[in-house]
């Protein structure tokens, strides 16, 4: 289908979130969306796939003027839009969120439902259980499945945002391979991200956004250099890599076992080092985050040690793994780091140790400012943390971390932040190294995980390999691994 | 099998009826994302409301109707205050219980201690005479076999239709349910006042059928309302759990009265009021697997008691509707 925007206006109150777009997509093109968080490309693709009207502007399909009044008229226009968070329902069955929103009698076919997801899935090699329930799915499948409903809905215009955050790496060639097939076969596909290397990768050409409006289009052979200063009106280079590793034993783990309902994680011994960064590579659910609840005194296990120098710490309560310096930053920044509904002042504020009953309002708003200052927050102190960009909650969370610290675990520390953003945060988390503080993260992107650790562990379906030295590695290899060959 | 036993089978049924209507007529307000905390005050209105229209009209249908009425009424003002003015739900519903409640003693006052029309006793010819089974199933009122199919259909209709699934959708993740094109604020207000028509009929049961009349604050059904809401959550959001929690309190209840005579130590009033903390005791005990330190102690057992009872509990876990509680803005 040929989609054409065209002059597109949308205002947020002051804002000028997209400012007289205009773009022409042709059938069976993969149409690379680039721009920096806040550039306006969701806002674009959630105009054309019915979550907002535009302002002024026009959209045609096919030649024809449409108004796209809400994303279910998007989809009867074959207008369809796989979320980054996928939009589905977690404690249901696969079959059943297939069938959600699909026309038809009283009782669901579920017979008919499950044979044309079959056939779906032999055509791209998806594996999905049909009545499994979505919540034990990974994200990368939750994907599938969505791309499946959408074009079992008859989509012939396919919107992903963000697609490739939080998906292992054999996932997302999965991703592109459909991707590709898809466009081959006369679909349009708009593939939003921020990520250069997979744009480049995967799309026909490539349009960028900046500040709400279209700075360019370009088709291959990219120059990388050409788009970054498209996105961002300047040239970032990625900076050195540093290494402050010692042979200064800091956590110790001696044959630790976790279990949760789902998995196990068998004898895990691990020390690390003060200075060290230790990089989790793994699909998504492979035991990364309990291996990293564990470390934090979050999850007891249900065997082993865990040692912090000469303190044993096993079965001890959290406070004490806090005490002792060891800190979890988890993924999911709003639910489970940052208090929404709390301005900056009053997180600062919280994450200090207390002193007294009340506030002393002048020394917290002393401390907000330094803070702002010295992470590069775009943000005021009554700005509550909700209203952040990710990669601002990012900073405000590494921001309240104490100091000193032992131990940092973190997950997905850069997930869904642009560039820029993340070689800022790893310039502080190295930082931190420096100071000898060690640290464990886990990351879906192999790149970032070769690039900054000094030892990678491996995790597949709870197994955990040896350590492997990261400059004795490569993607590749990582990659096999991944997949489960050499356990 | 004894008769004294089977009778008192039939008789759990029928008084649990009012309970099994109350409890899935929240199951489906609280599957569409609504808390409606106005059971109790709402089942106490109804029951007096109904028993005036009953007494006044002498049609016990009439009778059933006003109660529907009036229950979908106060569903009404929750769903208003809830979806449309996004105003706290739990507020709203709290402060209707106790209005509710109050409006029935002091409204119903004049129909106190009266005698008014009963719902007819209705065997089913045939079936009413199979031994046995005849006697649990068969020998009841009009109401007592509606609760039977009202468990049966909310669970077809909740887990096996189309609209079902959607309306499992709204409650769990308006945002997607709103992708594939429901209406998500509609459809919450339909089935809250469904739902509310349903707790409605509860009212009605008890003051035409199981405990027939209108006795003010000593009627005994002040508390209810409560427990159907508990069965709400702690059945897991699934009428068939809801119901067997339904049945299992009205077996308390039972078992309150026939021990009476054999405990004469036991001062009456404990016996009536034991099933209620009885009740939350089990609730408590079959969800204990959702809790967090459980998890934590387990992992201290040896491997085989921890694998065994970790899957018990397993089984027994519950979620509620994701949504729940929480207005739905399109952005």
């Amino acid at each position: 289908m040929n989609v054409e925007l065209i002059n597109i206006h949308k205002w947020f109150g002051p804002v000028h979130a997209n400012d007289g777009i205009t773009l022409k997509i042709p059938s069976g093109v993969i149409q690379g969306l680039l721009g920096e968080n806040g550039a306006g490309k969701s806002t674009l693709m959630k105009i054309l796939s019915g979550f907002y009207q535009a302002d002024e502007g026009e959209i045609h399909l096919d030649g024809k003027p449409v108004k796209i009044e809400s994303p279910a008229d998007a989809i009867r226009h074959g207008v369809g839009m796989l979320h980054q968070d996928p939009l589905d329902f977690p404690p249901m069955r696969v079959v059943d969120n297939l069938l959600i929103g699909h026309q038809g009698g009283l009782f669901p076919n579920r017979a008919e439902a499950i044979r044309a997801m079959q056939d779906l899935q032999a055509r791209f090699g998806f594996n999905i259980d049909p009545y499994a329930y979505v919540d034990s799915l990974t994200v990368g499948e939750r994907q599938q499945l969505e791309i499946m409903r959408l074009l079992w809905l008859g989509a012939r215009v396919l919107i992903l945002d963000e697609p490739t955050t939080g998906i292992s790496a054999n996932q997302k060639e999965k991703l592109f391979a459909t991707l590709r097939a898809l466009a081959e076969q006369g679909m349009t596909v708009i593939f939003v991200s921020h990520k250069l290397e997979e744009v480049e990768e995967l799309c026909h050409r490539v349009a960028v956004l900046r500040q709400g409006k279209l700075v360019g289009e370009t088709t291959p052979p990219y120059r990388t250099e050409e788009l970054v200063k498209m996105m961002f009106g300047k040239v970032v280079l990625p900076e050195d890599k540093t290494h402050f590793s010692s042979s200064d034993p800091l956590l110790r783990l001696e044959n630790l076992s976790i279990e949760d309902y789902r998995l196990q994680i068998q004898n895990v011994t691990l020390t690390l080092h003060r200075g060290e960064v230790i990089g989790l590579a793994g699909m998504e659910g492979s035991g990364q985050r309990q291996f990293l609840q564990a470390c934090a005194g979050i999850i007891r296990p249900v065997a082993g040690e865990i040692y912090l120098g000469e303190k044993r710490l096993t079965g001890r309560p959290y406070r004490e793994f806090l005490e002792a310096g060891i800190t979890y930053v988890p993924a999911a920044r709003l639910e489970e780091g940052l208090i929404p509904g709390l301005t900056l002042t009053e997180h600062f504020v919280l994450a200090e140790p207390q002193n007294g009953l009340v506030v002393n309002r002048q020394k917290a708003a002393a401390l907000t400012a330094q803070r702002i200052a010295d992470f590069s927050i775009k943000g005021m102190p009554a700005s509550t943390v909700e209203s952040l960009s990710g990669g601002n909650q990012q900073r405000a969370l590494l921001a309240m971390l104490r100091q000193p610290l032992n131990v940092l675990l973190l997950e997905h520390p850069t997930r869904g932040l642009d560039i820029e953003s993340a070689i800022w945060i790893w310039g502080k988390l190295k930082e931190r190294c420096r100071q000898g503080t060690g640290i464990i993260f886990t990351s879906a992107d192999l790149e970032e995980i070769l690039h900054y650790s000094d030892r990678i562990l491996v995790f597949f379906g709870g197994k955990v390999s040896q350590p492997i030295e990261a400059t004795k590695t490569s993607v590749e290899e990582l990659g096999q691994l991944i997949g489960g060959k050499g356990f | 099998m004894d008769t004294t036993l089977i009778i008192g089978i039939a008789g759990i049924l029928a008084s649990a009826g009012p309970i099994v209507f109350a409890a899935i007529g929240e199951t489906i307000i609280e599957r569409a994302g609504v808390i409606n905390l106005s059971v109790n005050g709402a089942i106490l209105l109804t029951a007096m409301a109904g028993f005036a229209v009953g007494v006044s009209t002498g049609s016990v249908l009439l009778g059933m109707l006003a109660g529907a009425l009036i229950g979908a009424l106060v569903a009404l003002i929750v769903a208003f205050a809830s979806i449309t003015l996004k105003q706290s739900q739990v507020a709203v519903g709290f402060v209707l219980a106790l209005l509710c409640r109050d409006l029935a003693y002091f409204l119903g006052n004049p129909y106190m201690g009266l005698s008014g029309p009963r719902l007819p006793h209705l065997p089913i010819p045939g079936l009413a005479d199979i031994p046995v089974l005849g006697t649990i199933f068969f020998q009841h009122d009009l109401m007592t076999y509606m609760s039977f199919v009202l468990i049966v259909l909310a669970y077809v209709y909740i887990f096996r239709t189309r609209p079902g699934l959607m309306l499992q959708g709204i409650g769990e993740r308006p945002a997607a349910a709103y992708v594939r094109g429901a209406n998500v604020n509609l459809l919450r207000y339909v089935y809250t006042v469904i739902g509310g028509a349903l707790i409605g009929l509860a009212g009605p049961m008890y003051s035409l059928s199981v405990k027939a009349g209108w006795k003010g604050t000593i009627s005994g059904l002040d508390g209810i309302g409560w427990i159907a809401l508990a069965l709400t959550i702690f059945g897991g959001w699934n009428p068939l759990r809801a119901a067997l929690g339904a049945y299992f309190f009205a077996f308390l209840q039972w078992l309150g009265l026939v021990l009476q005579p054999s405990l004469p130590n036991i001062p009456s009033q404990v016996l009536q009021v034991a099933p209620f903390p009885l009740m939350i005791l089990t609730l408590l005990l079959v969800n204990i697997g959702n809790a967090e330190w459980v998890d934590r102690t387990l992992a201290g057992l040896p491997e085989r008691t921890r694998h065994a009872l970790a899957r018990v509990l397993r089984a027994m876990r519950t979620s509620p509707p994701a949504a729940l509680g929480m207005p739905f803005e399109k952005e």
